[in-house]
């Protein structure tokens, strides 16, 4: 790989170069100042680039070959299910009647977009088993707020004003307590006991009246299956409280198991993971979210209802918890999950699981003589290891993540969930064979050798990459956050 | 099962199976309860062939009146732009598409570099110091706004100019709900903020004033007095701002605004129904520290070579959880790409040109409008929208369009029950002069 600084694009600039071909001018001119009062006219041009088309493009093909995507190799970052973005959805989300179309056309003139909405609707309520799903939540972290904000509303209709605190585990993603927050909840944590799961003894010792509702995922972090469910739900409802469904380990279930028939009131389901929108390099995303019957009149305005054999758009709809995003949300990333459902139906998605859940327990296996590992159960879609047996050999698990760059692998995730010491949790997705799955074995078996014989190379890498370990001290010590022109 | 998606053979099944130590693929989901257990199959619709499948999204697609094969005159804060070839081109390359979050920099500096330019270039327009790495869209990203103004001043009450677009006013208020805020509009007059309500409404009690620049009508908001009166009372001055249009205006930051937002879709971003879009975030040096979502920064490796790395996590939700800024996480990042490849396309001059287009052929739209007799109703300055009234129902005149391939403009009456009747036309540097002639005799005598 090319070691050499790439120019950040405003170095590369040159006064007088063009990469635009605007179209042509064609009405009569008019002095800009008799257009726009003097005082609102910028004195300064901002500071762009001036580059030709080739500089573009050299410049960005040169900054993605600096770049690792799932197209370039194997990516098992746990709880992000990284599974190959098919390249037939890229193609229908850019014909002209989807990424040309205006979301404040008559419906009359949009009835295909409406009609893919809706029909996308029906799927993921027959998947997850609620009874309605709004698309309008962008990610999986607006999709949470989506549904504890109408959680919040459903206690409030009733006149249940008392219900300001939300439930996590201590194993919960990051957003489930930021997402309660900004929905106005406090937040209070419910243990994992020994064997990784909520303990129940606390979770009865933690609900109450002033519950308003406890955020799950299911499978866990720990990629293992909550099988206390019911015994939750019922300890959760019998409070008054609801049951949240955190969509983002759906690829361990699919024709397994449904968040509604395990009790959930509310689900959100992350498009970009399970129903391959590609993550982009950290969205756009796409977080639809599902509600029981009860839940429906709270749904975000407008939903696509279906009047006549025509697609409208219901705004009526006075308890709604109001819009939660402009227009109807990330419809481009809608119309290429529909088209993976479509790609994929009922046999399909069957597989998809039982493939995603059949490589995680055959690399499980495969690492667990050479890793500590936690929790010794068959897993779902992903499973953690433990690097405290490396650890004190003085290789961090952070080092293993590092060291596995250069043999060409994005690192799992590392140091979550917060409950396991140097945690090192792998998911590795139905779309990869095993082959690459040997591969990857043999590589962290290397390491774990190298661990015992020769820490430094672990401590010391990455070798191969383009740049070697980067300060993030002094970024946040002395933010620069911008290119400032050398005067 | 056979799909083009799914590697794993019978005899690689049989294989990783004994490995497992498991008799069958039945036995790994043996946790989960009978009771809960989903026997049977979904009820949904077979798998396709990839021909066929593609077949019947064409049609479906084709379904819809597409602003390629129609002239548009609908804008309202998505609009139809000039979007240069090579942005499709650079955002196809898979080690963009296909990458996460770039949370290990060694394999992830060409993404940390393209939204460090991406950060430096919404600086430029705006005229603030620092911009993060985009928000889902405009609307989520001003109602965000005014929570951190909220959270910085401790104060519980949000004043929004009536001429913000009326969407992501409603977005602001569901945030609003979930903070228990209150949120106060502000009327305009004359098609602009009235400056003379503002300085009624505003008081020690207001964390933010939030206005649109150009507004919701197109109109141009005078930034300096409404700067002053809220900086008088403290509050801090939200502008959320076309970044287009500021290739020609005075930046916000210039009239003194505490926090920039807007949506970079008039940059290479497709309209694609509403989303995905990409929205902005711009803050004072002072307010860097309370923004929401991702930052990337520069620094060095072990060599001294410049790298860049996301930092400033302390804010984000993976780290301080509930007492994050944002509950953000996932964010734009793809479209914030493209948008950066439009930018550098038009470069320094192009944007200015494009701008200066957007107005010109807006004005020239107007005035002839005005000469065939049309009631423009507000007379201030714009960028490239304005508002006409018309003699008979908007919806009406809009299908009429249609028959002649052209999307009209925008029903304001949807949201302002006094311009019942009221069409809010955009006009871009796209439409010719010989489009825009024949849309204004096609509206005819449609208009007062």
């Amino acid at each position: 790989m090319n070691k050499q600084d790439q120019p950040l694009i405003f170095e590369c600039s040159t006064p007088g170069r063009i990469g635009y071909s605007l179209p042509e001018f064609d009405v009569p001119e008019v002095d800009l100042q008799d257009l726009i009062p003097e005082d609102y006219i910028r004195e300064h041009e901002p500071e762009l680039p001036e580059v030709s088309e080739l500089d573009i493009m050299r410049h960005y093909t040169a900054l993605s070959r600096r770049n690792h995507g799932l197209d370039s190799g194997f990516y098992p970052l746990g709880s992000c299910t990284m599974k190959y973005n098919p390249k037939i959805n890229e193609a229908v989300a850019r014909m002209n009647g989807f990424a040309h179309v205006h979301p404040l056309q008559d419906e009359a003139s949009v009835q295909g977009a409406l009609g893919l909405m809706y029909d996308l609707q029906e799927h993921l309520v027959e998947i997850t088993g609620m009874d309605a799903v709004t698309l309008q939540s962008a990610a999986g972290a607006h999709g949470e707020w989506t549904g504890l904000m109408m959680i919040r509303a459903f206690h409030e209709a009733n006149g249940d004003y008392g219900r300001v605190k939300v439930i996590v585990p201590d194993s919960a993603h990051g957003t489930n307590p930021a997402s309660a927050a900004v929905a106005g909840f406090e937040t209070v944590t419910v243990k994992s006991n020994e064997q990784g799961l909520v303990d129940l003894e606390d979770l009865k010792r933690v609900v109450g009246e002033d519950t308003a509702a406890l955020m799950l995922t299911n499978p866990n972090t720990l990629g293992l299956f909550e099988e206390n469910i019911l015994e939750m739900a019922e300890i959760v409802h019998r409070a008054g409280g609801k049951l949240y469904y955190d969509g983002a380990n759906l690829n361990a279930v699919l024709s397994k198991a449904r968040p509604g028939d395990m009790g959930f009131d509310v689900v959100h389901l992350n498009l970009h993971k399970t129903f391959t929108g590609p993550h982009g390099g950290g969205g756009p995303g796409s977080g639809p979210v599902g509600v029981k019957q009860e839940l429906i009149p709270f749904l975000p305005k407008p939903i696509v209802a279906k009047v006549n054999d025509q697609f409208v758009l219901d705004y009526d709809r006075p308890q709604s918890i109001g819009r939660v995003k402009p227009y109807y949300g990330n419809f481009g990333i809608n119309v290429r999950a529909y088209t993976y459902i479509r790609s994929m139906g009922p046999d399909g998605l069957k597989a998809v699981t039982e493939n995603a859940v059949l490589n995680a327990n055959y690399m499980m296996r495969r690492l667990a003589p050479y890793y500590d590992l936690p929790f010794d159960k068959h897993c779902k879609h992903e499973f953690v290891l433990s690097g405290r047996r490396q650890k004190k050999l003085g290789v961090r698990t952070l080092d293993i993540a590092k060291r596995l760059l250069d043999f060409g692998y994005h690192p799992p995730t590392i140091y979550f969930p917060l409950n396991v010491e140097e945690c090192i949790m792998i998911e590795p997705t139905e779309t990869e064979s095993k082959e690459t799955l040997d591969s990857f074995i043999d590589a962290m078996i290397q390491i774990a050798k190298e661990a015992e014989t020769n820490p430094e190379i672990v401590q010391e890498a990455p070798h191969t990459t383009v740049i070697s370990r980067l300060d993030e001290a002094l970024a946040a010590r002395k933010p620069v956050l911008r290119y400032k022109k050398e005067e | 099962m056979k799909h083009r998606y799914l590697p794993m053979t019978e005899k690689d099944r049989a294989a990783m199976l004994e490995a497992v130590g498991a008799g069958s693929v039945d036995e790994l989901f043996s946790d989960i309860p009978e009771q809960v257990r989903f026997k049977g199959e979904y009820q949904i619709k077979k798998a396709k062939s990839e021909s066929a499948l593609l077949k019947e999204l064409t049609q479906l697609a084709a379904k819809n009146a597409d602003l390629r094969t129609n002239t548009s005159f609908l804008g309202a804060g998505v609009y139809d732009h000039y979007i240069p070839v090579i942005v499709d081109h650079v955002i196809s390359r898979s080690e963009f598409y296909t990458a996460y979050t770039p949370y290990q920099p060694e394999i992830s500096q060409g993404e940390l570099q393209a939204i460090f330019e991406f950060q430096t270039m919404i600086c430029e327009l705006t005229g603030m110091d620092v911009a993060n790495s985009s928000m889902y869209d405009g609307g989520t990203a001003l109602a965000e706004a005014a929570m951190l103004a909220a959270g910085h001043t401790r104060r519980k009450k949000i004043l929004v100019s009536s001429a913000v677009h009326p969407e992501s006013k409603e977005v602001l208020n569901t945030y609003a709900k979930g903070q228990r805020l209150e949120v106060v509009e502000i009327p305009y007059k004359n098609g602009i903020t009235d400056v003379a309500s503002l300085q009624e409404l505003v008081n020690e009690d207001v964390a933010a004033v939030v206005v649109q620049y150009p507004n919701f009508f197109g109109g141009i908001e005078p930034l300096k007095e409404i700067e002053q009166l809220t900086h008088k009372e403290k509050s801090l001055l939200v502008v959320s701002s076309n970044p287009l249009a500021l290739g020609i205006l005075t930046p916000p930051g210039q009239f003194g605004a505490d926090i920039v937002v807007g949506d970079t879709q008039v940059f290479g971003i497709p309209t694609a129904f509403g989303g995905p879009h990409c929205g902005y975030f711009a803050v004072t040096n002072k307010l860097m520290r309370k923004i929401p979502g991702r930052l990337v920064g520069q620094t060095v490796d072990e060599e001294g070579r410049r790298g860049f790395v996301l930092t400033l996590q302390a804010r984000e939700q993976h780290i301080r959880r509930d007492k994050a800024t944002s509950n953000i996480c996932s964010n734009q990042a793809l479209n914030a790409l493209a948008s950066s490849v439009a930018m550098t396309a038009l470069g320094k001059k192009g944007i200015r040109e494009m701008a200066a287009a957007n107005i010109q052929k807006a004005n020239y739209t107007k005035n002839k409008l005005k000469a065939a007799g049309a009631e423009i109703v507000f007379e201030g300055p714009i960028f490239n929208e304005f508002v006409v009234k018309l003699s008979k129902p908007v919806k009406e005149v809009n299908q009429k369009l249609l028959a002649n391939n052209i999307i009209g403009g925008y029903d304001l009456g949807r949201d302002f029950p006094d311009l019942a009747n009221h069409m809010l036309i955009a006009v871009t540097e796209l439409r010719t002069k010989e489009e825009i002639d024949t849309f204004v005799a096609e509206l005819g005598d449609n208009h007062e």
